[in-house]
């Protein structure tokens, strides 16, 4: 009896999963639909050239990610960079990916087998990765590498990164129209220069139009933590925050945002399902472009080892729909937007004063990338120190 | 219904049989789920469980995963034989690597060839010291270790991550979260030329040895078995309980330290933010895995890793998502201890009344 | 800060430990360990999630929520149970069985949102000030948790199966030797434990952050594991380990936020040296606390003996 209560459960699993599978199937295919619309808009340059080119090999991209591609945030983002790799170019290329790969010594193996199983082109997604991809690199001259967030390259390792504060910039500014208290909530992950320098663009953003805005920081110590992220926010809502916005990766602080009445930012994606009423704006993480032009690069031959740091005007960075806003901000926030886009308008522009009042970019100056990249001060505004 | 009796003899047979059992379960449930995920189910296997050691860097990549498995797990099957259980030697390898690292990073600009000998043995120490916490909370005021161990462990994380956002982070980093590289000489040698197998493989070697001499030919060795197997002979013959709860912790977080300090200075070469894959809670699968045997801890490891490394190639080669490597990993444990009991153990199956032993 | 919403973030940080934690401590109790009950929360996360938005129904939900923490918790229970394997190791492979089934089930439901569980407004009185809303208006798994643990303590004190129950984790030979049914017994104990994980879970994915994310249970599993010893299997003092541990996780939120300048890495150790500065003060009276903790723990039992 037992047995064959075993082998009815064996089969049922099987159905299961056979069921998940085909579910996926079906998503996927839903997926090819919309991806296949931008893509096909974004490629139609290249693909010409490419039609010619037939006869070459098959080019093998991957992608090494620190968290799981179902983690909604950081890496969900970059595995739809790579699935827009797979519409792009089809049968020309193969992605493939490792998922949860901690930082530390797991990592240098995963890139390696990476590169010893003829890959042509690897993205390493996380900081944390930057020494072992370099690493890895000099053993590899032939294969090319790119590194997300780092500062260190090599000929055959190029690094990449979002402007994102431009986004949170204009964020800031929405936010100084809209708040009531003058006061927001910023739940923040780890005090690296990345959330420093977002921090401080969104203050800024704020007190360019509102002189009264300040920002009270809570850091969870953790990416990833949904119930923690939303008790952060719910504390920063008791203290008098009427905005909340957030450097971690789920939509919990929005949630939270949206059933406490107040409003908030998505991060990441565009979380407007999350939070039909709260959700002012969402900047967006958009790596489609980058990969395929990337990949098209080593496909052509023409890959050279870069460092770029892309913000709103080529589309790394892009902002959700302004939504639950009168449409004078809605308006006010389109042409910062726009006036960053064409660079009349920089975030960092003096006069910026640190929170002790010194000057720390002179007015008519422009905070250098030097500056931005190693961000380990608060301006004024922000409440608190920076923990050292 | 299905019930399990003592088998009267040790058996000869199914100490053999019972692993081929389990590895045929776990081939057969491989079948199941692969091909329901629309896989080939001879090549997904195969990538699983073959190709990560299908050459030379493949084997070392295997023994350097095992290191730390095993140096954790042959620490705590000792304290678990006495009952005392470490479950935080997650917190005492990081604090192994801080203590070790923390010498590294001071003596950034030494080559002084006592630099590696002093950052392993801080490394112990460091293990050592968080492990004493516990033991002496325990010894002294009657708090559960498994309650203190396991909260060290987060207290230890947040430690690792405070130095490297803070005061240890690289000057020339940009303030990025993490440690100066370790120079040349605070690095372990690696055994092989173009591989990462380093000291921290011997390392456990020695552990296995030691720790089978400690268990079988010492005092506080028949000590600790007599504590675990039957407390109240030990309560009699009169040893002392508090100082079996030290020697375990000592020992388990000395060697969790070993193992902590060897990957920053074997392997990752810096403090990071994290520096484990969770290896002190895999150790406690591993050592149990072992059924708590210093030579069944480093089969156990070298199991515990090659489905690590084949989940990391399946992903590669064939797309499984590492949501099916974690599922199929978990399934093979279940075979594995399921199919352990099998040895002392027989099925007795009563069908219609009738039994049926196997 | 406002004494009302602080305590109702506490409420619902503390009410998944608490869940999680009841149930765990019914099959400690019956001298059986389950370390897998982050595995369980995660398995009944998905399942409630998913149950909720395939049928638009939030008792559905959670319905299926603790059928899945069932489920799971029956492989633990057939292997240590029939099988006689080890509990610890069992509990750990069950933790990493649960992230990825609930991983792999869960990928198509990344990104969905949900409405949050109700809030109840029990006999019209969530209104009245200050007290309402903690005592009246709260979501129905906050009330099942604190009837779930009354119902355990109950049992546990008042009633002859709690004397079995205790008594079977005491000393399962002298148990079986009584005729009690000590299998049977502990199979319901870990299937309580895995209903009520499963419960904790879909608080989880249903009423705390309503949307599923892979691994989004962060670690409380491990923490309900530890509140269980931190209580000395004792149901009164889980409910004050499990607020204790919600209220300085808050505590401490609330703390950064007026501008405190410790460290936050410092301020987000507290809970953790609060639990195990907490127990060692508790813990001194050895005689209660050997009395308290099941002999039988973990170990093996052959009936046949």
């Amino acid at each position: 009896m037992s047995a064959r209560l075993a082998g009815a459960g064996i089969r049922s699993l099987t159905f299961i999963i056979q069921t998940l599978g085909g579910s996926k199937m079906k998503k996927r295919t839903f997926y090819k639909l919309i991806v296949g619309t931008v893509a096909a808009g974004l490629t139609c340059g290249g693909a010409l050239a490419l039609t010619v080119k037939t006869a070459v090999a098959q080019t093998k991209v991957g992608f090494v990610y620190v968290g799981p591609i179902g983690d909604h945030g950081w890496t969900y983002r970059h595995d739809q960079g790579r699935l827009a790799v797979d519409k792009a170019f089809g049968d020309k290329v193969k992605t493939t990916y490792v998922e949860s790969v901690k930082e530390g010594p797991d990592a240098e193996r995963v890139i390696r087998q990476l590169a010893s199983t003829g890959h042509d082109l690897i993205f390493t997604t996380s900081f944390g990765f930057m020494n072992p991809t370099l690493k890895v690199a000099r053993r590899f001259p032939k294969v090319h590498f790119e590194h997300a967030t780092g500062y260190k390259r090599d000929k055959n390792v190029s690094t990449y990164s979002a402007r994102f504060y431009e986004g949170r910039y204009i964020a800031g500014v929405i936010a100084g129209k809209i708040s009531k208290s003058n006061r927001i909530g910023y739940v923040a992950s780890f005090p690296i220069p990345e959330v420093v320098r977002g921090i401080n663009a969104f203050i800024l953003g704020a007190r360019s139009v509102n002189p009264k805005m300040s920002i009270s920081v809570v850091w969870v110590n953790t990416w990833y933590d949904p119930g923690k992220e939303g008790d952060a926010a719910k504390a920063l809502i008791d203290q008098g925050a009427d905005i909340i916005t957030q450097h971690t990766d789920s939509p919990a602080p929005l949630q939270v945002a949206e059933n406490r009445g107040v409003k908030g930012f998505g991060q990441a994606s565009d979380m407007i399902k999350f939070a039909p009423k709260a959700q002012l704006t969402a900047i967006i993480n958009n790596w489609n472009p980058y990969y395929v032009a990337r990949t098209k690069a080593v496909i052509e031959g023409k890959w050279a080892s870069s460092d770029v740091w892309d913000g709103l005007k080529p589309g790394m960075v892009e902002m959700a729909p302004y939504t639950n806003m009168p449409a004078d901000v809605a308006k006010l926030a389109k042409e910062i937007e726009e006036a960053i886009r064409s660079g009349k308008l920089h975030p960092f522009a003096g006069p910026i004063k640190n929170q002790s009042g010194e000057t720390v970019v002179a007015a008519g100056q422009i905070a250098d990338d030097g500056m931005l990249l190693g961000m380990d001060f608060y301006v004024q505004g922000v409440e608190g120190s920076l923990p050292k | 219904m299905i019930r399990l009796e003592p088998r009267g003899e040790v058996s000869r047979i199914w100490p053999l049989l019972t692993p081929l059992i389990a590895i045929l379960l776990t081939l057969a449930s491989g079948v199941a789920i692969f091909s329901a995920m629309g896989k080939d189910p001879g090549l997904a296997l195969y990538t699983y469980f073959v190709q990560p050691v299908s050459t030379i860097y493949g084997v070392t990549e295997l023994l350097v995963k095992a290191a730390p498995l095993v140096l954790i797990g042959m620490g705590l099957a000792i304290g678990f034989r006495a009952n005392v259980w470490n479950i935080g030697a997650e917190g005492q390898f990081t604090i192994g690597a801080i203590f070790g690292g923390g010498f590294a990073i001071a003596f950034h600009d030494s080559d002084s060839i006592l630099l590696l000998p002093g950052i392993l043995f801080l490394g112990v120490l460091g293990g050592m010291v968080w492990g004493a916490i516990p033991a002496y909370l325990r010894t002294r005021f009657n708090a559960n270790e498994i309650l203190t161990s396991l909260m060290l462990t987060y207290v230890s994380i947040l430690l690792l991550n405070y130095l490297v956002h803070g005061p240890w982070r690289d000057p020339g980093g940009f303030n990025f979260p993490e440690s100066r590289i370790f120079s040349a000489s605070a690095m372990m040698p690696t055994l092989i030329a173009d591989s990462r197998l380093h000291l921290g493989f011997v390392f456990a070697l020695l552990a296995i040895l030691v720790g089978w001499l400690l268990l079988n030919r010492s005092v506080i060795g028949f000590q600790l078995r007599v504590v675990g197997q039957a407390p109240a002979a030990a309560r009699h013959a009169g040893f002392s309980q508090n100082k079996l709860i030290w020697y375990s912790f000592l020992l388990s977080g000395g060697l969790a330290g070993l193992a902590g300090v060897a990957e920053v200075a074997g392997t990752i070469g810096q403090l990071l933010p994290t520096i484990s894959p969770g290896y002190g809670f895999t150790a406690i699968i591993v050592a149990f895995l072992g059924r708590l045997n210093p030579f069944g801890v480093l089969l156990g490891g070298l199991v515990m890793a090659l489905s690590y490394l084949g989940g990391e190639i399946a992903q590669i080669e064939i797309g499984l998502p590492a949501a099916v490597t974690g599922l199929f990993q978990g399934i093979l444990l279940f075979f594995l201890l399921g199919c352990d009991a099998l040895t002392h153990n027989r099925i007795k199956f009563s069908i219609a009344g009738r039994f049926v032993r196997i | 800060m406002d004494f009302v919403p602080f305590v109702l973030t506490v409420i619902t940080a503390s009410t998944p430990l608490l869940l999680a934690a009841t149930g765990e401590l019914v099959t400690e109790r019956s001298g059986v360990l389950n370390l897998g009950v982050e595995g369980m929360m995660l398995v009944g996360a998905i399942a409630a999630f998913a149950a909720a938005s395939a049928t638009g129904s939030a008792i559905l939900g959670v319905l299926a929520g603790a059928i899945a923490g069932i489920a799971t918790a029956t492989i633990f229970g057939f292997l240590t149970l029939t099988m006689l394997a080890n509990q610890v190791a069992t509990g750990l492979a069950l933790t990493i069985f649960g992230i990825g089934f609930s991983a792999l089930i869960g990928a198509s439901f990344v990104g969905f949102a949900l409405d949050p569980l109700p809030k109840l407004n029990i006999a019209g009185l969530s209104g009245v000030p200050v007290l309402g809303a903690i005592f009246f208006g709260q979501d129905a798994l906050v009330y099942l948790s604190f009837g779930m643990l009354s119902a355990v303590a109950w049992v546990l004190t008042r009633t002859r199966l709690g004397l079995i129950l205790k008594a079977v984790g005491e000393s399962h030979d002298s148990a079986h030797a009584l005729g009690h049914p000590v299998i049977l017994i502990r199979y319901g104990a870990v299937l309580f434990g895995g209903a009520m994980s499963g419960l904790a879970g879909a608080y989880l994915s249903l009423a705390y952050t309503p949307l599923w994310a892979e691994n989004m249970s962060a670690g409380r599993g491990w923490i309900a594991l530890a509140l269980v010893v931190f209580a000395t299997w004792r149901p009164g003092r889980l409910l004050f380990g499990a607020y204790m541990f919600g209220a300085i996780t808050i505590l401490q939120l609330h703390a950064q936020g007026w501008g405190v300048v410790i460290p936050s890495q410092f301020m987000s150790m507290l809970p953790y040296l609060a639990t195990v500065l907490v127990l060692v003060l508790i813990s001194s009276d050895r005689i209660r606390i050997r009395l308290n903790a099941p002999q039988c723990i973990g170990k093996v039992f052959h009936p046949a003996q």
